[in-house]
């Protein structure tokens, strides 16, 4: 019986069990990620950022047809112009790097529309755009699992620039000149865990997995690395969860994923051990040995 | 800077769209709303008649963005052709928006609508009839039939160079049902199950008895349930479905892994709800159709 609910779907499907992997290397990625964009202070970046990456993708769509890495390609180039000219206005005039990102992402989303229409052929653009993690072959598989192992490593070598920054800036420029290129780096890995996204669950949802499991780890830790671990283990359950919801009920999968996130979230949110509602409201007694 | 450039770029842009093509002035201007269509009403109207699409080849007519271009196009035309059925549900604002004078013609009118396949589907702006007609050729004639009258009413003088065209092309018609029908009674009736993307065929299982079934319901808009895709293995499984086809119109990597997992073989590109670039093998209603039945009776008679 619970075999047959939570088991079998995966031994008995082998789209399950490649959905599964899917996911499971995506919340790998995105969970640090997420966490990390929320510590700056940057939880819409990801939302720009995937809207950046949506028209680049389109792009190598239309010019080489349904290639992973064509459209991959496209999608990374996007998101890396997107990125790095936002650094550069930010920081040598006087537009701040919020609005320079608005501008840019929003004109490489126009740009992207724009071809596609002249193109003239729409063949079911909003299926490429809106992944579908049931339709994960060999290639794509391997191509979020290396972009979650990259992400990982790379994050392991910057790792203390990056949680420097985020809690004290002022103190890492004067010790050391790494937070810069931290940043860059930093602003890479989110592309590339975006274009893995959206290979599994289309770039809107993409952000989902990414934000909402950071904002659960938010509420029950207050130490980086807690945090990121939670954030991670909540993104993997959704995964699962998600797909077996999907399986058992019939609605979309990529929805239901980031809708058992949201899920783990508005938990998190009532009684969350760090500044959740019901905490705040009732704070229990203070201080017994 | 930035500014002025982005103002450059938007122009340059709003320029691209609104170039007009060259009309002929002494011809009739038709607009049909997708390429198939487009196909019938050139069959009729010959050289009396100028016809655009809206939808060009290989394009997927459930989720078309109209461009300003298009609004234009409808609104200098005599006459518009949909296929009605909800099948194009973008089309009535354009319609309006266009503010055109011409009159709707709604080419499947008369035909008897079947019930969509897959009532899972969870858009509801498309109604409840299936609306890929056209794939069966009896229908086909319906259509053609229907654009006759419609262009007679718009453009008396024409009416026996129309209704000439149309029986020709009738004929033509007569022939393509009478060659469906031969090759589709060599496939034994055991075999005759196919998997497409999504469920365009409702109207060619109706008419000549080949079972389709798809994971995604008539309209492509609606995402694939895990629980849809796991329904389709199944089948397969029990039912040793000889093929799965892929479709011009839709993404083809949810059939191809279905087809992985169950050893189905793939039997090619069907076409289904647009024709193809001139490039294709499918660039007229007819050859669309043999082209499927070549794919249809390869993959299922051997």
């Amino acid at each position: 019986m619970l075999n047959d609910i939570f088991i079998a779907p995966f031994t008995e499907f082998e789209f399950m069990r490649r959905a599964l992997a899917g996911a499971l290397a995506l919340a790998l990625g995105a969970g640090p990620i997420g966490v990390f964009l929320m510590l700056r202070r940057m939880s819409l970046v990801g939302d720009a950022m995937a809207h950046a990456i949506l028209p680049g993708a389109a792009v190598g769509f239309l010019l080489s047809g349904l290639n992973l890495f064509a459209m991959t390609a496209g999608g990374l180039i996007a998101g890396f112009v997107v990125a790095v000219l936002t650094g550069l206005v930010a920081r040598t005039t006087e537009l701040k790097e919020d609005a320079a990102l608005a501008t840019f992402y929003l004109l490489s989303l126009a740009v992207g529309v724009t071809i596609i229409s002249l193109k003239g052929t729409n063949i079911d653009l909003l299926h490429v755009l809106f992944g579908n993690v049931l339709a994960l072959d060999d290639q794509t598989l391997l191509l979020i699992a290396a972009n979650a192992t990259i992400t990982l490593i790379v994050l392991a070598v910057i790792y203390r620039p990056l949680v420097i920054e985020c809690v004290d800036p002022g103190f890492m420029r004067t010790v050391s000149s790494a937070g810069g290129p931290a940043h860059l780096a930093f602003l890479v890995l989110v592309v590339v865990n975006l274009v893995s996204g959206f290979h599994a669950l289309g770039t809107l949802l993409a952000v989902g997995i990414m934000m909402l499991p950071a904002a659960i780890g938010r509420f029950w830790a207050r130490d980086t690395t807690l945090m990121i671990l939670i954030a991670t283990a909540s993104g993997v359950v959704a995964g699962y969860a998600g797909l077996l919801v999907s399986f058992h009920f019939g609605v979309a999968s990529g929805p239901a994923i980031i809708l058992i996130a949201g899920a783990l979230y508005l938990s998190s949110l009532l009684f969350g051990r760090v500044g959740g509602l019901v905490r705040q409201a009732f704070p229990g007694r203070h201080l017994e040995a | 800077m930035l500014t002025r450039r982005q103002a450059l770029a938007a122009t340059a842009l709003a320029a691209l769209f609104v170039t007009p093509g060259a009309r002929a002035q002494d011809r009739l201007n038709v607009i049909a709303s997708f390429s198939i269509l487009g196909d019938f009403v050139k069959n009729v109207g010959g050289d009396r008649v100028e016809v655009a699409t809206l939808v060009g080849p290989n394009g997927n007519a459930h989720v078309y963005a109209p461009s300003p271009g298009d609004a234009k196009k409808v609104a200098d035309a005599k006459l518009v052709f949909v296929n009605g059925l909800g099948f194009e549900g973008w089309l009535e604002r354009l319609v309006k928006a266009s503010g055109t004078k011409a009159p709707i013609v709604v080419a499947t009118k008369g035909i008897k609508p079947l019930e969509r396949a897959g009532e899972h589907d969870h858009d509801h702006d498309h109604g409840r009839a299936d609306p890929h007609a056209w794939q069966s050729v009896a229908n086909a004639k319906i259509y053609v039939a229907n654009i006759r009258d419609a262009l007679i009413a718009a453009d008396p003088a024409g009416k026996d160079a129309y209704s000439a065209n149309a029986a020709a092309y009738l004929a033509k018609l007569d022939a393509l049902e009478r060659d469906v029908r031969e090759v589709i009674a060599k496939i034994p009736a055991d075999r005759r199950r196919v998997i497409t993307s999504h469920s365009a065929f409702g109207y060619f299982q109706d008419a000549y008895g080949v079972n389709f079934t798809a994971p995604q319901g008539v309209s492509t808009e609606a995402e694939a349930s895990a629980k849809d895709v796991a329904a389709i293995i199944a089948q397969i499984r029990k039912q040793k479905v000889a093929a799965v086809f892929l479709e011009n119109v839709t993404d083809p990597r949810l059939v191809e892994q279905v087809a992985r997992e169950t050893g189905a073989k793939v039997g090619g590109t069907l076409y289904s709800d647009a024709l193809t670039d001139d490039k294709g093998d499918a660039t007229t209603y007819v050859d669309l159709m043999r082209h499927n039945l070549r794919q249809l009776a390869s993959a299922l008679v051997s």
